[in-house]
């Protein structure tokens, strides 16, 4: 192959590349469809419900912190710490080849679901996307202003329904843009799953290079999917964004700079 | 509009990587991959050292051809692409000659053959046979023959691939897979014959298909690297015959695993 220099000749040289070994074959990539299909449905289903149910967990254990409870607070932060402060893919072979080694485990009522690469993944993505989300929220709870429990209080709300009327609410609003960070990482995270034998998006360009010996057709099929994913999610953080934050965004409309401009009479009641 | 162009940035960037991969070849020696993760025939020792039957048949080539050779070990996923990359110049990988491979190298003669066999749990309730393995996963080593030949003989039998030979191991031991299916001699040194394997043993009898098993393990060259491809079908003769690919044989197996002699 022609020696090039790097950027001046590349059209030149994906040509020649193309010529002496093959070019995309976006046929093969076409004909699984099928597969990447059900790919991405394993991927949608495996990051989704960890969402959701690390998430949930996540709410009393963002309180936990963000109240210290004597006792409960360190248990809390050492999971966090832990989970936060290791890799997703270690986090996912402890649990899945770790595991699996010990005797006690294999006997124990746990191991038919133990046992499933689909279950260990979804085990560890949960208790991943729930350590950070516990931090999230808990920076969310601690940055509430200081005005909205005081006007809480002075309502004659309980510290309970403070919490769920005031304080969650006004944090769940405050963590919105970090938190789609956090799902966009934990979709990205979510590729380690392959290396345990589930087929998702990642699992199948994988197998689809395997079976014919390729080098990236797989992985670009797969990137492709990755990045519509993401378009997908940042749409619908815009749009939540939009409908939640409105209250910080310029009133009259315009894009920016109307942060100072005279103000529209307000359409809304004070909350 | 935009998904074009989108794939167009991903797919230059592939094309660079892979030619900058390509770039830097070292005209002397002969860069050779292995994979280093398939005991007896390859695998890795804890200070980094490969070791194994691959290892020395390429060391014995290499000097047989009086070239200096470096090895550089690749993981199965991808060994074909970095070749064709030109990360190395041949593979020794105990990799079978398939017609689906050869579309994209080319191999020298066998330089081993030895037969697939399915292995499970000592104990096994279950056999080797299309509804003896209906409901059961069996584990393959992802883009091997035995992926290949699981598809074709057994299409209904749920299949676990992985990476490596050891993880399809380190599952069947576990009890996350229920049968794994890999070269039998690999399988018997590689994890029955050792404490892990303990409690299994082989399921049923050889398996064969030539269009999946091909005719054995060969080298893998370039298409376009055929004088290389000589090279090594002389050295494979001449190790036969001067004995030392028996004296190699001979430290890790007690028959000879080169098989049926071409045209016997």
């Amino acid at each position: 192959m022609a020696e090039s220099d790097a950027s001046g000749g590349m059209i030149e040289t994906i040509r020649q590349f193309s010529a002496e070994s093959s070019p995309i074959d976006f046929v093969i990539i076409l004909e699984h469809g099928d597969l990447f299909l059900m790919g991405l449905v394993q991927t949608v289903a495996l990051v989704g419900l960890a969402l959701v149910i690390g998430g949930a967990l996540s709410i009393p254990l963002s309180l936990i912190r963000a109240y210290r409870h004597p006792v409960l607070n360190p248990i809390v932060w050492v999971y966090t710490y832990t989970f936060r402060g290791t890799p997703l893919l270690l986090q996912l072979y402890l649990i899945y080849y770790g595991l699996g080694q010990f005797e006690a485990v294999r006997e124990s009522f746990l191991w038919p679901i133990m046992r499933d690469a689909w279950w260990c993944t979804l085990f560890a993505f949960v208790l991943n996307t729930c350590a950070y989300t516990t931090e999230i929220l808990r920076g969310a709870i601690d940055a509430t202003p200081w005005g909205e429990v005081e006007a809480a209080k002075a309502a004659g709300m309980s510290p309970a329904t403070r919490v769920r009327r005031i304080i969650l609410p006004s944090a769940f609003r405050r963590a919105l843009p970090q938190y789609s960070n956090e799902v966009i990482f934990m979709l990205h995270g979510s590729v380690v799953a392959s290396t345990v034998t589930v087929q998702d998006i990642l699992g199948v360009g994988w197998t689809l290079n395997g079976k014919y010996y390729l080098a990236y057709e797989g992985f670009i099929a797969a990137a492709v999917l990755y990045a519509l994913l993401v378009w997908g999610i940042s749409r619908l953080f815009r749009y939540l964004e939009r409908r939640y934050l409105s209250h910080l965004r310029p009133r009259d409309g315009s894009s920016g700079g109307g942060k100072r401009g005279p103000k529209a009479p307000s359409p809304q009641p004070a909350t | 509009m935009r998904f074009t162009r989108l794939t167009a940035t991903i797919a230059a960037g592939a094309f660079a990587l892979g030619l900058g991969m390509g770039a830097a070849s070292a005209e002397d020696t002969l860069r050779i991959g292995v994979e280093g993760a398939y005991p007896p025939f390859s695998w890795t020792e804890a200070d980094g050292t490969l070791k194994g039957f691959d290892i020395d048949i390429a060391r014995a080539l290499c000097e047989q051809m009086g070239r200096d050779c470096e090895l550089v070990p690749q993981d199965w996923d991808g060994i074909i692409p970095a070749l064709l990359a030109k990360k190395y110049d041949a593979i020794v990988a105990s990799m079978s000659i398939t017609e689906e491979r050869k579309k994209r190298v080319n191999f020298t003669d066998k330089y081993y053959n030895t037969p697939a066999k399915f292995v499970a749990p000592a104990d096994a309730d279950f056999e080797a046979t299309t509804e003896g393995l209906d409901g059961k996963v069996v584990g393959v080593q992802r883009g091997t023959i035995h992926q290949c030949y699981m598809e074709k003989a057994f299409p209904d039998v749920e299949l676990a691939l992985y990476a490596t030979q050891e993880e399809v191991f380190l599952d069947l031991a576990s009890g996350r897979i229920d049968a794994q299916i890999s070269d039998s001699i690999q399988a018997k040194e590689g994890f029955l014959d050792k404490e892990e394997g303990e409690g299994f043993a082989f399921l049923g009898d050889d398996q064969f298909d030539l269009e999946c098993h091909g005719e054995g393990a060969g080298i893998a060259v370039r298409k376009e690297d055929d004088d290389l491809r000589v090279a090594f079908n002389d050295a494979i003769k001449a190790l036969r015959e001067n004995g030392t690919y028996a004296e190699i044989n001979d430290k890790y197996f007690e028959f000879d695993v080169y098989g049926a002699e071409p045209g016997s």
